[in-house]
């Protein structure tokens, strides 16, 4: 029993576990719920999908699952407002298509021969929820009929159940290659804390205490300890200008979100790849150059470094001397970065593109060869990756 | 067995019955995640007072350990009464200090547990719990004594999604996520909360709430929470519901605004939007 419904699940890439889907049957044995197909969406979401991000995953999966499951509502065919599909229709239809509907007598016949063919099938299925898919064959499925419109059109009729949930899928923006808010990032970057006991030792360690305490025969050895602080300390390498104009609000959003999440953090930006200077203000920054060797001198090697930037320009720019679009580079980009990654072990490089694009520009490719493979996308999901590299 | 079905101050939503339900009956905790402020402490709350229960409250922090659910042996004041020749300090049971688990399992009668913010916690903080959660009992190794439930308590804990919770963890586990209401169901909380607010006050309330909340690149959006603390300001100040609709140039932004925007480049940036939004009417 529903046996293949926890494949489905597996399927379609949701962790669910055996003990989980054993929970569900003991719920349903134990009638939690009274049997309606909605009380089921739910109680096997709330027992199998242990993370929001799933949601979206499960209600396709549901939705897979029981559409040949779920009766179609009596007297449909008469409901469909007639309004509601031309509006739809033009909606969706090409000026083209719109003279071939005159061609073919005109809204008014259309109409006709689809109630028709609707009439025959439900007779010849009895209802079955099929209809709509196999009229992509008549003049539905040519001009673009989704079930989905129509379900949108029911939706306004007295079946207004007849629009499930998990076709609403209402949880699509959870999904976390997608959304990637201010408070994302942060709550991302917090997993990157790491407490450490640093600086003057001014709490009491009550372990220590008691066991010298003990070894001094009973009488009272106080033990002192250093504070817990958040110890990360990270520095942040920002492409500005050019092409990251694209992509400027996903960066402010991160820069932020990391001014808010640790206290020893520097940043400073570069133009298309870092050569032997960077700036921190970007209105100055040809006046107040910070030279790269001086970066590498004051922060120490316990930094952790995160890049961000497209990657996205001419390989001249990274392979050699000169190829730089601003100035006149003595040394190749390629070489400043082996340079930090050797001071650097701790270090990802962020890239806003999407991954699927990587491959298309040779210069993301040599980037990325450049960062030993440790470049990630800017997602929620890129960035938790990243992370867990950081932490090692 | 009873059952939840929300209360006459807690709007619950078809699913979260569900899961509450769910959890009573197979005596699991259940676990809540949502975006802040829209009512994840209270839940535990308002289960306990539907279903009479009495509540142990367990709020983590980022130093709190499984074990200081369970009990501490107070060793400092025995240390203490030692020094001072107190014959308590034979018995080691006298400095066996109950956690809020052990109160809520020696209970004379079914109670609810909530444990807040189980993610600020330690990251072994959850896999330290697996056994007491799934068994409900725990040893003391002091006394040498077994602790176990005489009543499976109903478990509820919240997660802000900080950290990443163990599947071990998550596997034992009902969970549900509390979406943002819609304006239906915002409707009914304010209700539940403010029974005589005027209905043209609400609405234009409601309106200004979902408007700012859309606004795009805002950093902290306003939740549940806030909106209610807005409402109650708005009562207070006796603003009409004209005021909210105010075109004047002077005052573009909603009156109190400082209830919904906690940041000042929010506020800036709504001004900003408002202001553009406005000149091109």
């Amino acid at each position: 029993m529903l046996t293949d419904f926890f494949f489905k699940l597996k399927e379609a890439r949701i962790p669910v576990t055996i003990r989980e889907f054993l929970t569900l049957l003991e719920a349903l044995k134990a009638r939690v719920i009274s049997g309606s197909l909605d009380e089921f969406y739910y109680l096997g979401r709330t027992c199998l999908v242990k993370d929001e991000a799933n949601y979206d995953k499960y209600d396709r999966a549901f939705g897979e699952y029981f559409r040949g499951i779920t009766q179609l509502p009596e007297g449909l065919v008469c409901q469909i407002p007639e309004e509601w599909l031309k509006k739809q229709a033009e909606l969706l239809l090409t000026e083209e298509e719109k003279q071939l509907i005159q061609s073919l007598g005109g809204w008014e016949k259309l109409m006709e021969t689809i109630k028709k063919r609707l009439e025959e099938q439900k007779e010849a299925h009895h209802g079955g929820s099929k209809w709509i898919g196999t009229g992509g064959t008549s003049p539905f499925g040519a001009y673009g009929y989704n079930p989905e419109g129509i379900r949108i059109g029911q939706d306004k009729s007295r079946h207004r159940r007849a629009v499930k949930v998990w076709d609403q899928r209402s949880y699509r923006n959870l999904d976390d290659s997608v959304e990637l808010g201010t408070r994302n990032i942060k709550v991302a970057l917090r997993r990157l804390r790491r407490f450490a006991r640093e600086g003057a030792a001014e709490e009491l360690d009550l372990d220590d205490t008691i066991r010298s305490t003990a070894r001094n025969a009973g009488y009272l050895d106080l033990k002192m300890v250093p504070e817990r602080h958040n110890a990360v300390k990270v520095l942040l390498f920002l492409d500005i200008g050019g092409s990251m104009d694209d992509h400027i609000k996903v960066c402010e959003e991160l820069f932020s979100a990391t001014r808010a999440e640790f206290k020893h953090l520097e940043y400073f930006y570069f133009h298309n790849f870092l050569y032997e200077f960077v700036w921190k203000d970007n209105t100055r920054r040809h006046a107040e150059r910070i030279p790269t060797w001086d970066v590498m001198h004051t922060y120490g090697h316990d930094y952790k470094r995160i890049f961000v930037g497209d990657a996205t320009m001419s390989p001249y720019e990274i392979l050699y001397p000169g190829g730089s679009v601003e100035h006149s580079n003595p040394e190749a980009g390629s070489a400043w970065i082996q340079r930090l990654l050797e001071v650097y072990q701790h270090a990802i490089w962020l890239n806003p593109q999407p991954e699927s694009y990587w491959d298309v520009y040779p210069s993301i490719q040599v980037t990325r060869q450049l960062m030993g493979d440790r470049m990630f996308p800017l997602t929620l999901e890129g960035l938790e990756r990243g992370i867990s590299v950081l932490r090692k | 067995m009873s059952r939840f079905t929300g209360t006459d101050t807690y709007v619950a939503t078809d699913d979260l019955i569900m899961a509450v339900n769910a959890a009573i009956t197979l005596q699991r905790p259940l676990l809540i995640k949502g975006e802040p402020g829209t009512g994840k402490t209270m839940l535990a709350i308002e289960v306990a007072k539907a279903l009479g229960h009495p509540l142990h409250e367990w709020h983590i922090k980022s130093t709190t350990k499984a074990q200081h659910g369970l009990y501490e042996y107070d060793a400092v004041s025995r240390l203490r009464d030692s020094q001072l020749g107190d014959p308590r300090v034979h018995d080691i049971r006298n400095y066996i200090v109950k956690g809020k688990l052990w109160e809520a399992f020696d209970a004379e009668v079914p109670s609810v547990v909530l444990i807040d913010e189980i993610d600020k916690a330690d990251i072994e903080f959850p896999n330290d719990l697996l056994r007491e959660l799934d068994r409900m009992e725990f040893y003391v190794y002091e006394t040498q004594q077994l602790v176990s439930a005489r009543h499976r308590p109903v478990i509820v804990i919240t997660s802000n999604n900080e950290k990443e919770l163990p599947d071990a963890f998550l596997r034992r586990c009902f969970f549900h996520y509390i979406k943002f209401p819609d304006k239906e169901t915002m409707e009914q909380i304010v209700e539940v909360h403010y029974p005589n607010l005027k209905k043209s006050l609400l609405r234009e309330a409601l309106e200004a709430f979902f408007e700012v909340r859309n606004v795009p690149g805002l950093k902290k959006k306003p939740s549940t929470s806030e909106l209610l603390d807005w409402l109650k300001l708005l009562m207070a100040e006796d603003i009409s519901p004209e005021a909210l609709r105010s075109t004047d140039q002077h005052k573009i932004i909603p009156p109190l605004h400082g209830a919904l925007l906690k940041n000042e480049q929010d506020v800036h940036l709504f001004e900003r939007l408002v202001f553009m939004s406005r000149r091109s009417r």
